[in-house]
């Protein structure tokens, strides 16, 4: 597992719900990887566990769900204290009731 | 409303910072965008903020980048950062049209010149287990230590490539175990290297670079397999161990929940394929590269192509190219006679020529192997978005679909989210093997924009420029 080779000012987001620990600087993928969460997603196709693998935007094996909007690229946002970060299943959807905050909305 | 800058640099790594910050003196009006939160590339990602004892781990390389950062800093510059390019193209009436996208806000901007310099993406590395969680580009290990400060004990590396050499040494001066390296290089293609060691040696600081890498690592411990000729992940849902094996017979199975792989690195051509820029096949890069002139002048009017976007050759002349690229780009706006030009370029154009010495002995001798290119085991991933394997492409190729084109709109290969950045190489090298045409005659995926997804609510409501509409 990944770990930390030195301490910096920490954020918290939740993945699943769960509280994790991030640090300022992180991607949300850095941060997940950080505390243990290797795979983030099942694929559209047949459901395949799925985790970052490029950490540079090019490959989309990243894709979570922040803060109710889905295929988000983890490796491309920027940790932030409060995200709310969960697993993305299949293809995401949006949800009609209780719009999503738009990606420009987020802390 | 906005207006358009004059010059639109794409990619802030040594390249479009060195390209804005020339573009810059010369008094021309600059934006410079890139999809990370700060200035510096892979290569010095996340440099401006990297605490001293990282800086320090990472080497003196990547520390340079805080000089290159800080004069992108002083320079009459305008950063854009976590900016997507979507679009690079050329409007109906002649211009050029760019669509970029902020924070879920789409933009249109019509500049008068673009540099494009989108760097490098590590080659794909097809192998059976490739897309086990745990399993990742050792690129991407590397950009975690730099942007997180964090690594994985008793990983395996595996593959060929200086980035190989340098990310697992650099996890040994960070005192982390590593498991193993299992070095893919060729037995045939350290031969062939031979001949171009002679021009190589006039940078013989980076061969003893190389060299101290492998030797730091062996002397820590760390078991260095040669000659590996097959590799497999396996594991249940995610990656618990490698197995591979030799060119002359050895085989192991190695437990490990860490696999960090790389063969190389190729341009980021999606933008620039998109774009509608001519491309040629390098057969000794095994990339398609953009056709430039000497200033990285491409196919497409108003479009220069600066660093490893241009073809692979590394940091120090990518910076230089993102020079040269500017200097060109001012005379083009009438900033600069064609003299003061020539002049101010001489050193950079002395820093390429020196660069490009000890590319063929690295292209030769790093090398991917043919079954880590396109591979032999049918049930291998080869598209990993639309999760098609061998055995689903090959098929399609025997009743006559010949072409990456055709065959994507067949089977879905390279329609995925990603767009063929993970596996056009492999579906073009596929074909090629099915039909014993060349890559270059096979050609590549068709393009198109948006390259990256965008937000249908983005693109409704996006800016346009005053003088782009």
């Amino acid at each position: 597992m990944f770990r930390r080779l030195e301490d910096g000012p920490a954020i918290t987001m939740t993945w699943e719900g769960r509280p994790i620990r991030a640090q300022q600087g992180d991607s949300v993928a850095g941060a997940l990887l950080s505390a243990g969460v290797v795979e983030c997603r099942e694929t559209p196709k047949s459901g395949a566990r799925r985790g970052p693998f490029c950490m540079m935007g090019s490959c989309f094996e990243c894709l979570v769900v922040i803060n109710g909007m889905p295929n988000r690229q983890s490796c491309m946002v920027p940790a932030a204290e409060g995200l709310r970060v969960e697993r993305q299943c299949g293809a995401g959807a949006l949800a009609l009731d209780g719009a999503p905050d738009l990606p420009g909305e987020e802390a | 409303m906005t207006a358009s800058p004059d010059i639109l640099v794409i990619g802030a790594g040594p390249a479009g910072m060195a390209a804005a910050v020339t573009a810059a003196e010369g008094g021309a009006e600059i934006l410079l965008v890139d999809e990370q939160p700060s200035p510096g590339g892979q290569i010095w990602r996340s440099i401006e903020a990297a605490p001293a004892r990282r800086r320090a781990l990472l080497g003196e390389d990547y520390a340079l980048g805080q000089a290159a950062t800080a004069g992108l800093r002083a320079a009459n510059v305008t950063c854009r950062f976590e900016t997507t390019v979507w679009h690079l193209g050329r409007a109906a009436p002649g211009g050029l049209e760019v669509g970029l996208v902020t924070a879920g806000r789409a933009a249109l901007l019509a500049p008068a010149q673009v540099i494009v310099a989108t760097g490098a993406m590590e080659r794909p590395f097809p192998i059976p287990g490739w897309t086990l969680p745990g399993v990742m580009t050792a690129g991407a290990a590397q950009g975690l230590l730099k942007s997180a400060g964090a690594a994985a004990e008793g990983a395996v590396f595996a593959g060929t490539g200086p980035l190989l050499w340098l990310v697992a040494s650099q996890y040994r001066a960070a005192g982390l175990p590593i498991a193993a390296v299992l070095d893919t290089t060729h037995a045939a293609a350290r031969r062939r290297a031979l001949r171009h060691l002679p021009a190589a040696l006039t940078r013989v600081d980076m061969l003893v670079k190389g060299w101290r890498w492998q030797r730091a690592l062996i002397t820590a411990g760390v078991p260095v397999i040669s000659g590996i000729d097959r590799l497999a992940v396996e594991g249940d849902g995610r990656a618990e161990a490698v197995a591979w094996s030799t060119e002359d017979g050895r085989r192991g199975r190695i437990e490990t929940e860490h696999v960090f792989l790389h063969q190389g690195v190729v341009p980021a051509a999606n933008l620039t394929i998109a774009a509608g820029l001519t491309h040629d096949w390098d057969e000794g890069q095994l990339a398609w590269v953009p056709r430039l002139d000497r200033w990285g002048a491409s196919s497409l009017e108003g479009v220069h192509v600066a660093g490893d976007g241009g073809g692979i050759a590394g940091w120090r002349a990518a910076e230089a190219r993102g020079r040269l690229a500017a200097l060109d780009v001012l005379r083009r706006l009438g900033r600069m006679t064609r003299q003061s030009r020539d002049d101010a370029a001489r050193p950079w154009q002395k820093i390429c020529t020196q660069e490009a010495r000890i590319r063929p002995f690295l292209d030769a001798l790093c090398r991917p192997r043919a079954a880590f290119r396109v591979p032999p085991d049918p049930a291998t991933i080869i598209c990993r978005c639309e999760e098609l394997t061998r055995a689903d492409l090959e098929p399609a190729i025997a009743v006559g679909l010949e072409g990456p084109n055709q065959l994507k709109s067949f089977s879905r290969a390279g329609m995925g989210p990603c767009q063929g950045r993970l596996c056009a190489l492999t579906v073009q090298g596929l074909i090629a093997e099915r039909t014993g045409r060349s890559l270059a005659a096979v050609g590549h995926y068709r393009l198109r924009p948006p390259i990256k997804p965008i937000d249908l609510a983005a693109l409704a409501d996006m800016e346009i420029a005053d003088d782009a509409a």
